[in-house]
């Protein structure tokens, strides 16, 4: 299917000759080259800091190269500005999205217009485009009341008004359901048939098997290969941008399975935020041995949901919340750690860690409250034991293999994967009976993501419970025992992994399952 | 004059200034600005519009010196919140403080001397209508001129171009300054108009309310002309209705007291405080509708990325 488009016509859109950046004395990126031809899906592949960001960021303009040139439909240009990427057709979807919450779909995207096209009737052209390319908008809606999948449809249609001959995609599907994933497929699909490029940043290499016809792939800022993804095998483009056979998890199966450790019953919760989700009727049970994933796209209730697990947003019910077999109603976050207890939230920076303090001082601050064996305050409520908390960061960075400038820095100068590493490894370093992480590998790349998992997997098979928040089905499959789905705030039943698909869970993340009914759904999507 | 006519003359004196100080301030907030300082401008155009006009002679050359003196000073605070990036909070209590020194220096040789008053409108026999002809057709400019700003910056926020800019500006800086739009000047030109209606405000009281100089002569009509924005939730039309309601209160107070019903006037001067955090108890219960209209980045300094 994919060599009908292959037949289309090759010339060259977008070149890149010898390309480098230089931050500093690093290179971000080293001689690279890279061509984009008209008609085709170009996938650009690599782990975090391979310096993907970089490279594209200098095609729409948002950074200048230090030595190297572009080339534009043949001629050489230098893209000053986002605008002038624009103004030459360049279009770009950012993986964090640049919309104003407040304001209406047509209004967000009559901001980013040039003058000459927000003539007329937007709001018509909005709604026929967006019909037209499979990605249903309604104009007038406000953009807080939007999923994340309706969000990036926003940011597409924005980029599709503009008529690009070239769309950049940073991460399109991170935050998107398996269907809603094959539907955004389906317009590449047709915008590559009109003769569009596609420049696609993925992690996921099943999808760029599916949709890529060309594939360049960075390692440390270098290019390392340019391949045809039709070729290769999810392994083998694994490897390339590893540069090694990436680590599998390894878990047995689990029939140590013992009593209740964390649950939930009838717990519904208001939210504390205005564009919050309200949590209605949620029930779970993790047994000691057992990991639960909890799936769904990010913003359907997860982070209210940790909240009134960790003891972070208060809740007024009665015994909702049962912890290691107390009620946890009433009980501060410090309480609840003292009762086995630990959180990992999904912000690592601002909510995890405090960026300007050093790493000791953050072992500290989730430590502090609670004098145990393992706790840096043994000298008494005054007395800090400097050396004990130095022992305990080295201990930590050496079990989790936690990269940093020196030993005790400052927690923002960790790189994303080594900050999470840090803050898993602080928590499980305790050995919680009780384990709650929100997105545990989110944004971190393929080695430092399997020591995580592999960390969490071994602290269950130890006679932990363990609730995993997370949006990753590969990472809930590799992982999990039981799995929940929530979406909107309510939690599906409780299904051993086993008897669950992709799509059945796709199914649930986009509400099958809301309001009973769900296995009649469920039945008919399958 | 009828009694009836009398007070609702008086409310609408009352609360013009407290409109034409509020609009401004509204403007200037949903641009993500929180400017304290009010009352420093406010007093500063009192100061400024009274001495131009007591020394030309003329009560026009008085509002615009007001005017210029309410901008004046606002650009103080755009230079040192916008350019240095300063804390708003304490900038906009430093201009209060500001305004208020710097005020009394300026007016210390003004003290006493007789005031020019504004002349009200008078229109040919529509200003001598019966009931309603002094109340509609024969206020003096500044009254028109406050509702003619509120009615255009509802128009300007809610249906142009210059309003979606400001609106996503507040809301998100950060993303509007990605889509090339230039923050900092945006926010200027808002505190400029905050100011420009600030001075008209202090002018209304040296010019019209009271045509002379009384240090300090603002009173707190700053602080009830912010409070204000908030208890509107950041709408012009409530601010309207609120501008009017806290003037109407007012007067109504000292009406009370001047018939001998005995109403502490502590309990009155402190009433717009009270209907505020009423309001923002009120408003709190329907969380999404309020935070629509909340600029999200109120009181942040923008600094760009790279």
């Amino acid at each position: 299917m994919l060599n009908k488009y292959n037949k289309n016509a090759q010339s060259t859109l977008l070149q890149v000759k010898s390309i480098t950046k230089k931050f500093g004395e690093f290179y971000a990126n080293d001689t690279i080259n890279l061509s984009i031809n008209a008609g085709r899906v170009h996938a650009l592949l690599g782990e975090n800091g391979a310096g993907k960001s970089t490279l594209v960021k200098m095609m729409y303009g948002a950074l200048q190269p230090t030595s190297g040139t572009i080339h534009w439909q043949g001629n050489e240009v230098s893209i000053a500005s986002p605008a002038h990427a624009r103004d030459l057709g360049i279009g770009m979807v950012f993986q964090h999205f640049s919309l104003f919450e407040a304001l209406t779909v047509v209004e967000n995207i009559s901001l980013a217009l040039p003058p000459e096209l927000r003539q007329g009737d937007l709001s018509h052209r909005i709604a026929d485009l967006s019909q037209d390319y499979g990605l249903p908008l309604n104009p007038a809606a406000l953009v807080a009341d939007l999923s994340v999948g309706e969000r990036q449809r926003i940011e597409i249609v924005r980029c599709l008004l503009q008529q690009p001959k070239l769309l950049i995609m940073d991460e399109p599907t991170a935050v998107l359901t398996p269907q809603e994933a094959q539907a955004l497929f389906a317009t590449l699909r047709r915008l590559v048939e009109e003769g569009c490029a596609v420049l696609y940043i993925s992690h996921r290499l099943e999808e760029v098997k599916q949709i890529c016809h060309d594939a360049t792939i960075l390692r440390h800022g270098k290019l390392v290969a340019e391949v045809d993804p039709q070729e290769e095998t999810a392994a083998t483009l694994a490897q390339l941008m590893v540069g090694a056979s990436v680590h599998k998890v390894s878990r047995d199966n689990n029939d140590q399975v013992g009593d209740v450790l964390l649950e939930l019953s009838n717990l519904y919760q208001n939210s504390s935020t205005p564009f919050g989700v309200d949590l209605v009727d949620v029930n779970l049970q993790v047994k000691s041995g057992e990991i639960l994933a909890v799936a769904g796209i990010a913003g359907n209730g997860q982070g209210e949901l940790f909240g009134v697990i960790s003891g972070e947003e208060c809740n007024p019910n009665q015994n909702a919340i049962s912890l290691l077999g107390q009620a946890g109603d009433g009980l501060n976050i410090n309480q609840r750690r003292c009762l086995g207890a630990a959180f990992v939230p999904e912000e690592r920076m601002g909510h995890g860690a405090v960026e300007h303090l050093s790493l000791t001082d953050n072992i500290l601050l989730s430590r502090h409250g609670c004098i145990d064996t393992h706790s840096p305050l043994d000298r008494g409520w005054l007395g800090i034991d400097k050396k004990q908390l130095a022992q305990l960061n080295q201990v930590i960075g050496a079990d989790y293999d936690v990269r940093k400038s020196k030993e005790d820095a400052a927690a923002g100068s960790l790189s994303g994967g080594n900050l999470q590493k840090f803050v898993v490894g602080r928590e499980l370093n305790r050995k919680p009976k009780v384990l709650v992480i929100n997105q545990p590998t989110w944004g971190v790349d393929a080695g430092a993501a399997a020591l995580i998992r592999q960390a969490v997997i071994d602290l269950s098979r130890q006679g932990s419970a363990i609730l995993i928040i997370s949006q990753d089905l590969d990472e809930i499959f590799e992982l999990a025992d039981t799995i929940a789905v929530m979406s909107r705030g309510q939690l599906s039943p409780i299904y051993a992994a086993g008897d669950l698909t992709r799509e059945q869970i796709g199914l649930m993340m986009a509400g099958s399952h809301e309001q009973s009914d769900f296995n009649s759904n469920l039945d008919a999507g399958a | 004059m009828s009694p009836y006519e009398a007070i609702l003359l008086t409310i609408i004196t009352a609360s013009t200034p407290l409109l034409l100080a509020a609009i401004g301030e509204l403007v200037v907030e949903r641009s993500g600005v929180l400017n304290l300082g009010i009352e420093g401008m406010m007093v500063m155009g009192a100061v400024c519009g009274f001495a131009a006009a007591h020394v030309t002679g003329s009560a026009w050359l008085g509002v615009l010196a007001a005017t210029f003196a309410g901008i004046a000073t606002s650009l103080l605070f755009g230079l040192l919140t916008q350019t240095l990036i300063t804390n708003q909070v304490a900038t906009g209590l430093a201009i209060t403080l500001l305004g208020l020194g710097l005020s009394g220096l300026i007016g210390s040789g003004f003290v006493g001397l007789p005031g020019v008053k504004l002349a009200n409108v008078s229109i040919p026999w529509l200003s001598d209508l019966p009931y309603v002809g002094r109340l509609i057709f024969g206020q003096d400019p500044l009254v028109y001129i406050s509702i003619v700003l509120t009615v255009g910056v509802a128009y300007v926020l809610n249906n142009t171009r210059v309003g979606l800019i400001i609106r996503a500006v507040g809301q998100n800086h950060h993303s509007a300054h990605a889509l090339g739009y230039r923050v900092v000047a945006v926010r200027y030109a808002c505190i400029a108009f905050g100011g420009a209606t600030s001075g008209l405000a202090g002018a209304y009281l040296s010019l019209v309310y009271t045509p002379q100089w009384i240090e300090n002569m603002t009173a707190g009509r700053g602080w009830i002309a912010l409070a204000l924005v908030v208890f509107s939730t950041w709408l012009p039309e409530r601010l309207a209705a609120g501008a009017y309601l806290f003037g109407g209160v007012w007067i109504l107070g000292l009406y009370a007291q001047g018939m001998g019903i005995g109403i502490p006037s502590q309990l009155l001067s402190a009433l717009p405080y009270i209907a505020t955090i009423l309001a923002l108890v009120i408003i709190s219960t329907n969380r999404r509708l309020s935070v629509i209209n909340t600029p999200a980045s109120l009181g942040q300094g923008f600094v760009p990325d790279r």
